[in-house]
């Protein structure tokens, strides 16, 4: 297979990488090496690190940074941003449309079949109006690219998407162990985005809230593995950190406790997931949720970002059908492309994907972290058989898709350049009137070589991605 | 603000305090064990009653060697108060309370919370002993630094500080209890001058014994002792001042949430108390009860603020 790499062609830079590539040749290895050592220091003292469940607080981790910068130019950027914001205004209107006249699968363009016996699909959202009939607040799209002008989405995140803070402390230890390249580049800033965050969750705001709207970040607590983040973004957007024993419902509002008596919140950011939301609405052994929320939001009492029951649009058996919801709501054919899937609930396609495993991916339907997955390239003869059999147990649990030729950028290593796989969340805002695409996003990267995995509990560590200015 | 936060905000500060002020304990008891190897065991003793903790110590040993003592009091996990325990505990309430807190101060614990428990991964030998406390006492007054040059001064610090006032003016008041039998009036009058090593090790366990001496002109007196620990309002380790700072941060939660708490009116009782007395009538009415007194109504007055700013549901 050969491998789109961003940074080089044959042995010259591509154009945005012509400044980092001459600064980069007259760099000392060895100062470079200090550099990491440095940035990793960076990670340890503000404390970026996140625990690895079952582990007592020494273990907390931190994910590798490779202090090579992934450098995309203006003119791919601003494509890639219309074509975001299409899937994500799409991706808006199915939501309205499946808890409400359910058109689409009226008009044949989808099968009931996948809305109805889908968990991620809530009934206790049916005929809900969020304000501002934004559902999905914040959207993660993750991104592979394969060539020049080749993107695909692998996949929509439209629950809880995590990461930003990661997007923005990258920048920041740049900023701070190489200042002189920011002089040399014109990198478009990311550091706003928590003061976008809040706008935009501000300008969501439940239509009877007359003041300034109070905004808290609902966390499962200190030990949930991304609380580093939630304590961020609490911070940065000055939001209170709320965990479900700071709040009790008084007079039809979520109030919280504080040391001047209980206050009204009126837009909950909640990093909990839907099953653990409300106790009396879902799962009611939770406790990490908030005992009636659902019955608040509903009376239009409080905003939940993102709404409860948005992860029916990041499905992966939905996923498989984004072109077709792109053109039904927008009227116009999908700008990012899908990743060919084959949905192994479907005969024909499991009998392929049976006879093509060791090409194929194939991922479960509701799973994620690349965990239970198949990289039928990289795996060995007895690693595809037992996957065959769960496959067979259990066909519609699964869905396949081609291995893609993911494009490479180098990473330090030895301090040389060694190319790796990566991909790109970039992280979208929601509001009533408008969507924005912060520049940039996280990159994520598959530290061994040849490694298609990137994800973080698979030892894929991080870069600071920038965005040139035109 | 949250009363969670409030509340995570005092336990930070008190968790550091403490830290601190077992590092000081450690420092005197390692003090006088090298300075007097006849009646280590005793002292060393005394440093753990002093701390608080002498049945949770016997529950894990038999006999008090230096080298258990100080692996106790600084690093045993299974001692809920050792600098280790303490240290996880300032930064986890603190990390609950990250969002009231400044980078720096944040930075400042982390670093500490880092730092801290590398040096005492390994057990604690005399050798390296000195360089270990050094660090502790160097870290706390890194997080004090960054708490007083980042902070804004609102509710947020009010919490902060007070975290800090109720447990130094416990920590000093149960040092000055444990050896309380050393400045009686008795024990001077029998055994002649009262034992210097003594007094230094109470002096050295609040960082005073250079200010004790340029305040009292070098005049060492049982009676000069317990005054200046338990009224002199300059020494900022005494009663009386960790009191009236105390007074001045609940007033001035007061005047931000335009209220006026049970806890300020506790908080202006036991300021009285520590005005209206000199030190002679102190010890005519007993110096251990008038501890014990203070130690109770202490502990009650940080009960009143937990109650009277939410931080419990």
């Amino acid at each position: 297979m050969i491998f789109f790499d961003e940074m080089l062609e044959g042995d010259l830079p591509r154009e945005s990488y012509v400044d980092f590539f001459q600064w980069f040749g007259e760099q000392d290895p060895k100062l470079l090496k200090n550099k990491m050592v440095e940035a990793e220091a960076v990670f340890r003292r503000t404390g970026i690190t996140f625990n690895v469940y079952g582990k007592k607080d020494a273990d907390e981790r931190l994910i590798p940074f490779d202090i090579i910068p992934r450098i995309i130019a203006a003119r791919e950027w601003n494509q890639l941003t219309t074509g975001i914001e299409q899937r994500v205004k799409a991706i808006n209107a199915f939501l309205y449309d499946i808890y409400h006249g359910q058109e689409i699968l009226k008009a044949g363009v989808l099968p009931a079949s996948l809305i109805d016996n889908n968990d991620a699909f809530l009934p206790q959202m049916i005929g809900v109006h969020p304000p501002g009939k934004v559902y999905t607040h914040i959207v993660g799209v993750d991104l592979v690219r394969t060539g020049a002008d080749e993107f695909f989405v692998l996949e929509d995140n439209a629950r809880t998407p995590s990461g930003v803070s990661y997007m923005l402390e990258n920048r920041e230890t740049m900023l701070q162990i190489f200042p002189e390249l920011f002089s040399k580049n014109k990198v478009q800033r990311v550091s706003n985005y928590p003061q976008m965050l809040r706008q935009s969750l501000e300008a969501c705001a439940p239509a009877q809230c007359e003041d300034k709207p109070v905004i808290a970040v609902l966390t499962p607590g200190i030990h949930n593995s991304a609380y580093f983040e939630h304590a961020f973004l609490a911070d940065q957007m000055g939001a209170e950190l709320i965990e479900s024993q700071d709040v009790r419902i008084e007079k039809g509002k979520v109030c919280m406790r504080t040391t001047q008596g209980y206050q009204p919140i009126d837009v909950l950011y909640r990093r909990v997931d839907d099953d653990y939301l409300d106790p009396l609405n879902f799962k009611p052994e939770s406790m990490l949720g908030i005992p009636g929320v659902m019955d608040i939001y509903r009376a239009g009492g409080i905003t939940i970002a993102n709404a409860p029951g948005a992860g029916i649009a990041d499905d992966k058996a939905i996923y498989s059908y984004m072109p077709e919801i792109v053109r039904f709501y927008t009227g116009e054919k999908a700008m990012l492309k899908n990743v060919e899937t084959w949905r192994c609930s479907d005969a024909g396609s499991l009998k392929y994907v049976l006879e093509n495993l060791s090409d194929l991916v194939v991922k479960e339907v509701h799973g994620s972290g690349g965990y239970g997955m198949l990289v039928g390239p990289a795996a060995t003869k007895t690693e595809i058989e037992r996957f065959r059999r769960k496959l067979i147990a259990n066909p519609s649990n699964y869905i396949a898709q081609p291995t893609l030729a993911l494009s490479t950028t180098p990473i330090l290593q030895k301090g040389a350049l060694s190319p790796r796989h990566v991909d790109l969340r970039p992280f979208v805002l929601v509001g009533p009137d408008k969507i924005v695409t912060t520049p940039g996003g996280l990159t994520r990267v598959a530290m061994k070589k040849g490694s298609l995995v990137v994800n973080s509990s698979q030892g894929g560590g991080t870069k600071d991605t920038w965005v040139l200015e035109d | 603000m949250l009363g969670k936060t409030a509340g995570s905000l005092f336990w930070m500060f008190r968790y550091m305090e403490r830290c601190e002020n077992t590092a000081r304990l450690t420092e005197a008891g390692f003090y006088i064990a090298l300075t007097r190897s006849k009646s280590a065991e005793d002292e060393w003793q005394s440093i753990i009653k002093a701390a608080g903790v002498q049945t949770h110590y016997e529950t894990l040993h038999h006999d008090y060697d230096g080298a258990t003592v100080i692996n106790y009091l600084l690093r045993e996990r299974d001692n809920p108060s050792s600098v280790r325990s303490m240290i996880d505990l300032a930064r986890s309430n603190a990390r609950t309370a990250r969002t009231a807190l400044t980078r720096e101060v944040w930075e400042a614990v982390n670093e500490a919370w880092l730092n801290i428990c590398g040096a005492l991964k390994n057990p604690v030998t005399p050798k390296n002993l000195p360089e270990i406390l050094g660090l502790v006492k160097r870290q706390a007054a890194l997080v004090e630094g960054a708490l007083q040059s980042t902070m804004l001064r609102n509710d947020i610090f009010d919490f902060a500080r007070l975290g800090t006032f109720i447990e130094r003016a416990d920590n000093t008041a149960r040092i000055l209890d444990v050896k309380y039998h050393v400045l009686l009036p008795s024990v001077s009058l029998v055994g002649g001058s009262l034992d210097n090593v003594q007094w230094e090790t109470i002096l050295r366990a609040v960082s005073a014994n250079r200010s004790y001496r340029w305040v009292n002109k070098g005049v060492v007196s049982p009676k000069g002792i317990a005054n200046f620990l338990l009224l002199d309002f300059s020494m900022p380790r005494s009663l009386a001042f960790c009191q009236a700072e105390i007074v001045h941060y609940l007033n001035h939660l007061g005047r931000v949430y335009d209220v006026q708490d049970q806890s300020l009116n506790m908080a202006l009782d036991l300021l009285k108390s520590l005005q209206k007395y000199t030190i002679d009538q102190v010890m005519d009415q007993g110096l251990h009860e008038f501890i014990n007194r203070f130690l109770t109504e202490n502990r009650a007055l940080a009960a009143q603020i937990e109650t009277d700013y939410g931080f419990y549901a």
